[in-house]
């Protein structure tokens, strides 16, 4: 059981750091912390008591649950994605503000009150 | 098999298809045409689709022919079938009106990725909307929110890519939380069926893994779905995005969001464990009384209209929680009615703002002075949509408002309808500031507007005319919003 321990760790503390980090690369590394997480959360609930990776062979009658292993599988490009759409987007918030500091553009953006163009 | 059975996956099909080809051309003008070709044909599948749905009932769908629970399977009932109709209708609509806006907001080489951006976004959540499965729900989610990140992003002003990375932080959190809460119930179902789900699951459902499994999912729809107070990221997100990524998303998303959390709720859950063993209808009420009162204030001091109306989403947002809390059939009715209502009037305010922002090249409050008399046909739009916002009789706002006061009625709850009567008026005074400056202000000497060009009004006044339309035959929208409930509420225990 010490597996969940590991999830409910790593979630939380991927969570703080999403929360606590005002650096925005550093918020993006807290999130794929805690997507990666669930992936442990359901490979541990794949797993049967006793249990063979799921190949068929001989003379084996138990397998772990395939199907959580396939779902992850998912998950996993599903994560890959959304940190790479989140590191573009600070780079195109680099480029725009010239920081990648949640408070420096916090102060960009109350400081204007118009429409300030990117370069398109 | 004829083409004919495979309608419920040519709705997917045909905008994930097309979202690749656009990117393919460098020339924004293609990628419309292909991006638009591909909104209606989608519309027309999902018409034939509501019709088969109508005289046959549910419609199944097997993908690869393989069975459920084994296989994933499509399954659009009544309330599905008509959300479909509307997100593609909305979609088609959007696509119409969006080539000279988007050629005024977005640079020439990007045109093409942000139709095929569209596009993707297009087929989440059809997706969302009829599969039968709880993780492909999760990944129809992704692919419509990961696609709405980089078109949020596309806006012109730079707080748009703030707008869309603080989107992307509470999206994923709230998408992680979903596929947790599916994890839970996989666990103690061992099925990802829905409807199979919703057969095992009342015997295991005195567990805290179901208990757990069903607070992840509703904090993560509740984000999704902009629940007071998880809607931080909606207004600026509404705000900077481009004029037609606003219309789509303000529109669509959320509803679609709304969808799913119900289709849980009632169709996975039950209403008995959902707003009964789990005190979830208490939490929809307070939250959503709280979402109507602060948004409508909010939105009442907003200098920058689209901030206005995306604030104002929240507290639409807010009644039709309130509905779903009131877990009786009138109550969720009216939710479902709202649900179809707001996606009409904010699809057609925020086109309108699209108009005023590529004639005027603002939406803040100040540039609609005397707009009334130089842009007569976008202004009256937004009146009468604004009119269907705020409830007044006539409008499409106006029924499902009334249906909502009647269900607190019903349930004794007279201070909720005297709060819905209160959200309504501070409707009426954001709306009416809108409407002040353009009808009773002044233009400033010297400035000439031109009234938006017909491509752009079109599609506005179809949905502006859908507004009255439903405002004054309510056989349709009623008749078929108890009809779906009726089928939801009796699907369990």
């Amino acid at each position: 059981m010490y597996n969940y321990w590991l999830v409910v760790f790593l979630m939380m503390a991927g969570f703080y750091v999403v929360i606590s980090q005002g650096n925005l690369v550093k918020k993006v590394i807290g999130l794929g912390m805690f997507q990666t997480s669930v992936f442990i959360l359901y490979i541990s609930m794949g797993k049967v008591a006793g249990g063979a990776a799921p190949i068929v062979t001989e003379g084996v009658e138990v397998y772990s649950n395939p199907v959580p292993h396939v779902l992850m599988l998912t998950a996993i490009v599903v994560g890959v994605a959304t940190t790479s759409v989140g590191l573009a987007l600070v780079i195109r918030i680099h480029e725009a503000y010239g920081s990648v500091e949640e408070d420096d553009i916090q102060l960009l953006d109350n400081s204007v009150d118009d429409f300030q163009e990117v370069d398109l | 098999m004829s083409l004919f059975d495979h309608l419920p996956i040519l709705v997917v099909l045909i905008p994930l298809l097309a979202a690749p080809i656009c990117s393919l051309f460098r020339h924004g003008i293609v990628a419309n045409r292909i991006a638009l070709a591909a909104a209606w044909t989608t519309f027309g599948v999902a018409i034939l689709l509501l019709k088969e749905i109508l005289s046959n009932g549910t419609v199944r769908y097997q993908l690869g022919g393989w069975e459920p629970p084994w296989g994933i399977e499509y399954r659009i009932d009544i309330l599905g079938g008509y959300v479909l109709l509307i997100v593609t209708a909305i979609a088609a609509l959007v696509l119409s009106f969006a080539r000279r806006s988007i050629e005024s907001e977005i640079a020439k080489r990007r045109v093409a990725i942000f139709y095929a951006a569209f596009l993707l976004c297009f087929a989440g959540l059809v997706g969302m909307t009829i599969t039968g499965d709880a993780f492909n729900v999760f990944v129809f989610l992704e692919i419509s929110s990961l696609s709405s990140y980089a078109l949020i992003s596309m806006g012109k002003d730079r707080r748009a890519l703030s707008a869309a990375f603080q989107y992307l932080i509470m999206g994923s959190i709230g998408a992680t939380f979903i596929l947790i809460g599916i994890g839970f119930l996989y666990m103690m179902t061992g099925t990802l069926n829905m409807d199979d789900m919703a057969r095992i699951l009342p015997d295991v459902a005195e567990t805290r893994a179901i208990r757990v499994g069903f607070a992840f999912l509703t904090v993560g729809f509740g984000l999704k779905l902009a629940l007071f107070p998880l809607h931080l990221w909606l207004p600026n997100a509404y705000a900077y995005a481009p004029s037609a990524v606003s219309a789509f998303l303000a529109a669509t998303a959320t509803k679609v969001a709304i969808y799913c959390l119900l289709r849980f709720l009632l169709g996975i859950f039950g209403v008995g464990f959902s707003l009964g063993v789990m005190p979830f209808d208490m939490i929809l009420i307070a939250l959503g009384c709280a979402g109507i009162l602060s948004s409508s204030l909010v939105a009442i001091f907003q200098k920058n209209v689209k901030r206005m109306l995306a604030y104002s989403s929240v507290a639409q947002v807010g009644y039709i929680a309130l509905g779903i809390g009131i877990a009786t059939q009138t109550g969720i009715s009216a939710a479902v009615m709202h649900m179809f209502n707001h996606a009409m009037m904010k699809g057609a305010l925020f086109m309108a703002l699209g108009a005023v922002m590529y004639r005027v090249g603002s939406v803040r409050i100040e540039s609609f002075q005397g707009l009334g008399r130089q842009m007569p046909m976008t202004m009256a739009a937004i009146a009468i949509a604004g009119m269907s916002l705020i409830g007044i009789p006539g409008t499409a706002g106006f029924i499902s408002k009334w249906y909502l006061v009647t269900a607190t009625l019903e349930v004794g709850m007279w201070p909720f309808a005297l709060l819905i009567l209160i959200g309504s008026f501070m409707a009426l005074i954001y709306i009416g500031r809108i409407l002040e400056a353009a009808y009773f202000g002044t233009a400033k000497p010297g400035i000439v507007v031109q009234e938006a060009p017909i491509g752009m009004l079109v599609p506005i006044w179809v949905l502006v005319a859908a507004n009255i339309y439903f405002g004054l035959h309510t056989e349709l929208t009623a008749g078929l919003a108890n009809q779906a409930t009726a089928a939801l509420m009796e699907a369990l225990p």
